[in-house]
């Protein structure tokens, strides 16, 4: 699995409140959630956002309410994959277990700049700047993690454990 | 190496006789909790898992809080999907407008939760049960469906940081004052997937309403839990309210801490979060230079919205008239707190002082509805957060603080302590 396109860069303790504000959590469908994406701290991101973009954030991404309709946002407005210092704990268990691609890689998250094209790879955890050629290596996902993402998400990895398959 | 309280709660509901910290593990869980917003979606995750019935009927707990009584026809038709799933699933533990109250305050009240549970639930400030000396801890809506269908969560074993509580707080100076201290001393993520364990002769002096404050704020340190042991205090509350008999689990003398943090609460003052993180701490000295002129007093939520916050308010309002630029709201936490504030003339106090006295919901805490702020407004309140936008337009303010501070601020009209306003403790 990998991913590669345009790097949107945020801040510090980018909150669930700006992701998605809870004036649109009446709805929890996730193509609808993606409209309003991040539209509290980049009301543009929406619009501008393409399939495979990435996320690169400060410390503590995703801190605050426990919605999932964050992460969920995030991925169903195409982006491939968030790289920050740290995660905020929820989020990156929502994140994992919705199957989508988080790194936590400080050098990369300070070093990126917007605009930047970037490359991740997730089974090596490589993450290749192509703007200014540096690589980087982000700390890979513990395997039972990698496991969840595999499949897609917790609730298709459970149904398949329940069915024998992994 | 010995364990911390939490990782001995999570090591016996992994069947494990020991844990360390950053391992992964499975553990059965006590409780799975959702409220109106989470389990909309979780309900679709938990269809897809192929599971025709919820583990334990009696261990699953639904709440309407967040937009309830419905604020829209989106928000309704959510609940409707809740009602439709609780009753197909039979959950014994769903609350329903008329019964239900603020989550992370009707739980212990219910006697839901005990000592020594490993509990979930679909919203971040689950980990207000650590109160009771229950590992609880919030997760997403995938957590919750998953939990719903096998009563199981994975989790990765956390390492703790210690906080030594000593002496006896200053008057005025709650729960609420503490926590926000802390907060303000480690910063948003300075617990960051870690439990916070909060020990110390200081602690006595903390009622069991103080101490779900302080936990239920464990999370805006970007911890995993926060942590009370569970003492007499504790194991008479569950008592009371009809909880299962508490499982009494303490660290180890030789746990390992990541670090060890003393905290001399009578040293402390009354504290005020400026915007726009819980973390931006000032004392109330310090605030009263600034004169915060505020459009708004919120007093409520599952942080502040017991009845000891309704008393203080009450008390500090009684025969007053809110300053007239404040609009103030009061939001009992759950239907007892509200009948309760009814039968001692708590509510009276409170409307006759020019406020708003509503019926139990999340309402403006999250930017809701009951209380949304214009753009350039100001609003201190007992609440939890202050992110950009958290309780209405993306320019307007929150300040967190205590009951006592939210309420003398609305009769001064500017954000300041009640000492200013006289009157004792
Ligand atoms: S009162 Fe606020 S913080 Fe508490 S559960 Fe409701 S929205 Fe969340």
């Amino acid at each position: 699995m990998n991913t590669e396109g345009k790097v949107f860069k945020y801040g510090d303790n980018v909150d669930t409140d700006v992701i998605i504000p809870a004036r649109y959590l009446n709805v929890s469908n996730g193509d609808e959630l993606a409209k309003y994406c991040m539209i509290d701290i980049d009301a543009d991101f929406a619009s501008n956002v393409q399939k495979g973009d990435i996320i690169v954030a400060g410390k503590n991404f995703g801190c605050g309410s426990s919605r999932e309709h964050a992460p969920l946002a995030i991925k169903c407005a195409g982006v491939g994959c968030i790289i920050a210092p740290s995660f905020a704990r929820i989020f990156y268990r929502n994140a994992v277990n919705i199957g989508m691609p988080i790194m936590e890689c400080p050098e990369a998250a300070k070093e990126i700049n917007a605009g930047d094209r970037v490359a991740v790879d997730f089974s090596t955890g490589v993450i290749t700047n192509k703007t200014s050629k540096k690589t980087y290596k982000a700390e890979p996902f513990p395997e039972f993690m990698q496991k969840i993402i595999a499949q897609g998400g917790l609730v298709k990895y459970v149904s398949k454990k329940i069915n024998g398959e992994v | 190496m010995g364990m911390t309280m939490t990782q001995k709660i999570i090591a016996a509901h992994a069947g494990e006789k020991s844990v360390r910290a950053g391992q992964l593990v499975e553990a059965k869980l006590d409780i799975v909790m959702g409220n109106d917003i989470t389990t909309a979606v979780a309900l679709k995750e938990f269809k897809k898992t192929g599971a025709k019935s919820v583990f334990d009927k009696d261990k699953v707990v639904i709440v309407l809080d967040h937009f309830t009584p419905n604020k829209d026809i989106k928000a309704a038709e959510q609940c409707k999907a809740c009602r439709t799933f609780a009753h197909s699933m039979d959950v014994k533990n769903f609350f329903d407008v008329g019964e239900m109250g603020i989550e992370h305050a009707l739980l212990p009240e219910k006697g839901i939760v005990s000592p020594g549970q490993a509990i979930i639930g679909a919203d971040s400030h689950t980990c207000t049960y650590g109160a009771l000396g229950a590992f609880s801890t919030g997760v997403g809506s995938t957590d919750m469906a998953i939990g719903m269908a096998t009563g199981q969560a994975w989790f990765k074993v956390p390492s703790a940081i210690k906080f030594v509580l000593t002496g006896k707080p200053a008057p005025w100076v709650s729960g609420k004052d503490i926590i926000l201290h802390i907060i303000g001393k480690i910063g948003v993520d300075g617990a960051l997937y870690k439990s916070m364990e909060f020990v110390g002769d200081g602690i006595d002096y903390l009622s069991m309403d103080e101490r779900f404050t302080m936990a239920n704020m464990a999370i805006e340190a970007g911890a995993k839990n926060g942590i009370f042991p569970a003492d007499e205090k504790a194991i008479s509350y569950a008592k009371e309210h009809g909880a299962k008999e508490p499982v009494i689990y303490k660290a180890d003398d030789d746990a390992e801490y990541d670090d060890v943090i003393t905290i001399d609460l009578s040293k402390l003052r009354p504290t005020v979060s400026f915007p726009h993180l819980p973390e931006n701490t000032k004392t109330i000295d310090e605030a009263e230079k600034e004169k915060v002129y505020v459009d708004q007093s919120v007093i409520g939520s599952c942080t502040n919205g017991r009845l000891s916050d309704m008393k203080i308010a009450a008390d500090i309002l009684r025969g007053k008239k809110v300053n007239k630029n404040v609009r103030t709201i009061v939001i009992p936490a759950t239907q007892q707190v509200y009948l309760d504030c009814i039968r001692l003339g708590y509510a009276e106090d409170i409307v006759k002082a020019g406020a708003v006295f509503s019926t139990p919901t999340c309402g403006p805490c999250l930017g809701g509805y009951m209380g949304i702020l214009a753009s350039g407004e100001k609003c201190v309140s007992t609440t939890n957060r202050n992110f950009v936008g958290r309780m209405g337009a993306k320019d307007s303010e929150v300040y967190l603080a205590s009951p006592a501070v939210a309420a003398a601020s609305a009769l001064k009209g500017y954000i300041c302590s009640p000492e200013m306003i006289g009157g004792n403790e």
